[in-house]
């Protein structure tokens, strides 16, 4: 009994780890004045990083004020998780020309 | 703002101001003749403090150096004014570092921020720092000396829309202007170029248009600014524009190179790409020179 325990609770295991989908962590390079991946689809939960490549700084901006990187200086990285589903669209403060869109589908729908 | 308003706004500059202003105002034919008032002003822009890449990779010393080429002038200019990006990224370390140098000047300082000030729409730490004292709520400016109305107007929030100066400052332009004679001279400080100089790189004021409409009953108006990092001039009825070169780093002409980066020269070109300039106003007509740091 005490054996068919442990073989149903190791059985279970990755029934676990499937129940709890992992994030993911997806990166837009900011490159020649622009968002290498202008539109990224994600799952909520799921990370974007941002590495700027340029010799320039940039900044990824939301146009609805929900995030905002502030100045990201040569070579800079920076991370923003998605929580909620929605279509989210940003820009650079520095060069308003530069926009990028993440679309944010619901991971359990 | 009036005049000793003026003087007051910039007394962080520290001593050894030397300022003089004549009661009969600049424009007499004695003030005209007199060497000592031949230059009015110096213009200096975008300084990037903090930028560290190639194309400088020492903008406080080219900054440095323009101060200290300001401060040789055998006779000093009424104001220096600095027309915007004086950080690179709009820290506090290097506002102070943008301090460090600018404190330097004999001659009074106005500096207007330019969209690398304020970055995340923050306009309290450059205002702590260089906000032009007596300036209306909303950081925009003006004040008469010498005959002259000078008008400090910000396009740089809401940059999303390439350069935006809202409602409530053309609002108070209008009201500004109204008090002025269409004869007075008119000098308007900006940022970002007022007119559509490149609007593909954001080189424009999205709503620039209504500003010059006002500005267009005025028999001379001359528009300083900076942002494009290289002198380009464009005459649009009476308004003259001309915008400056950087202290740091010159951009490419527009439409020239894929984006507006900043050109790497070896290093005594780039000393001829940067500088200072200095205005002299005759009659109302502005006299611009140029001097390289090369």
């Amino acid at each position: 009994m005490k054996h068919f325990l442990i073989g149903l609770a190791l059985a279970l295991v990755p029934v676990l780890v499937q129940a709890a989908p992992a994030s993911s962590v997806i990166t837009v390079n900011i490159r020649d004045y622009a968002y290498k991946a202008p539109a990224v689809t994600i799952h909520t939960g799921d990370t974007v990083r941002f590495i700027n490549d340029d010799n320039d700084a940039h900044t990824v901006t939301s146009t609805d004020g929900l995030f905002d990187s502030k100045g990201l200086d040569t070579n800079g990285v920076w991370l923003h998780t998605f929580a909620k589903a929605g279509t989210y669209h940003y820009f650079c403060e520095l060069h308003p020309y530069m926009k990028g869109t993440i679309i944010v589908k619901d991971m359990n729908a | 703002m009036r005049r000793n308003d003026f003087l007051s706004h910039v007394a962080w500059t520290g001593s050894g101001i030397a300022y003089t202003l004549s009661a009969a105002g600049i424009f007499t034919g004695r003030a005209l003749a007199d060497a000592a008032l031949a230059t009015q002003f110096v213009q200096i822009s975008d300084s990037h403090i903090g930028f560290h890449q190639p194309a400088n990779p020492d903008v406080g010393a080219t900054l440095k150096a323009s101060v200290d080429a300001i401060n040789a002038m055998p006779v000093q200019p009424k104001f220096v004014v600095h027309t915007g990006d004086i950080t690179h990224l709009s820290t506090q370390q290097q506002f102070d570092d943008a301090r460090a140098i600018l404190s330097q000047l004999r001659a009074p300082l106005i500096a207007l921020p330019g969209e690398h000030d304020v970055l995340g729409n923050d306009f309290g730490t450059y205002r702590a720092n260089f906000g032009i004292k007596d300036a209306e709520p909303g950081g925009w400016a003006s004040w008469d000396d010498g005959g002259v109305h000078y008008i400090v107007l910000l396009n740089v929030f809401n940059f999303e829309k390439m350069g935006l100066m809202g409602n409530d400052q053309l609002s108070w332009l209008k009201k500004d202007l109204q008090s002025q004679y269409p004869s007075t001279p008119i000098v308007v400080f900006t940022h970002v170029p007022l007119y559509a100089l490149y609007p593909q790189w954001g080189w424009t004021t999205q709503d620039g248009a209504s500003a010059l409409a006002m500005l267009s009953g005025f028999d001379h108006v001359t528009v300083l600014n900076g942002h494009i990092h290289q002198i380009v001039t464009h005459v649009e009825g009476n308004i003259h524009f001309a915008s400056a070169t950087a202290t740091a780093y010159p951009q490419p002409q527009p439409g020239t190179a894929p984006n507006p980066g900043p050109l790497t020269l070896p290093h005594d070109q780039l000393l001829h790409a940067i500088g200072y300039r200095t205005v002299r106003l005759d009659h109302g007509t502005a006299g611009i020179e140029q001097f390289s740091l090369g």
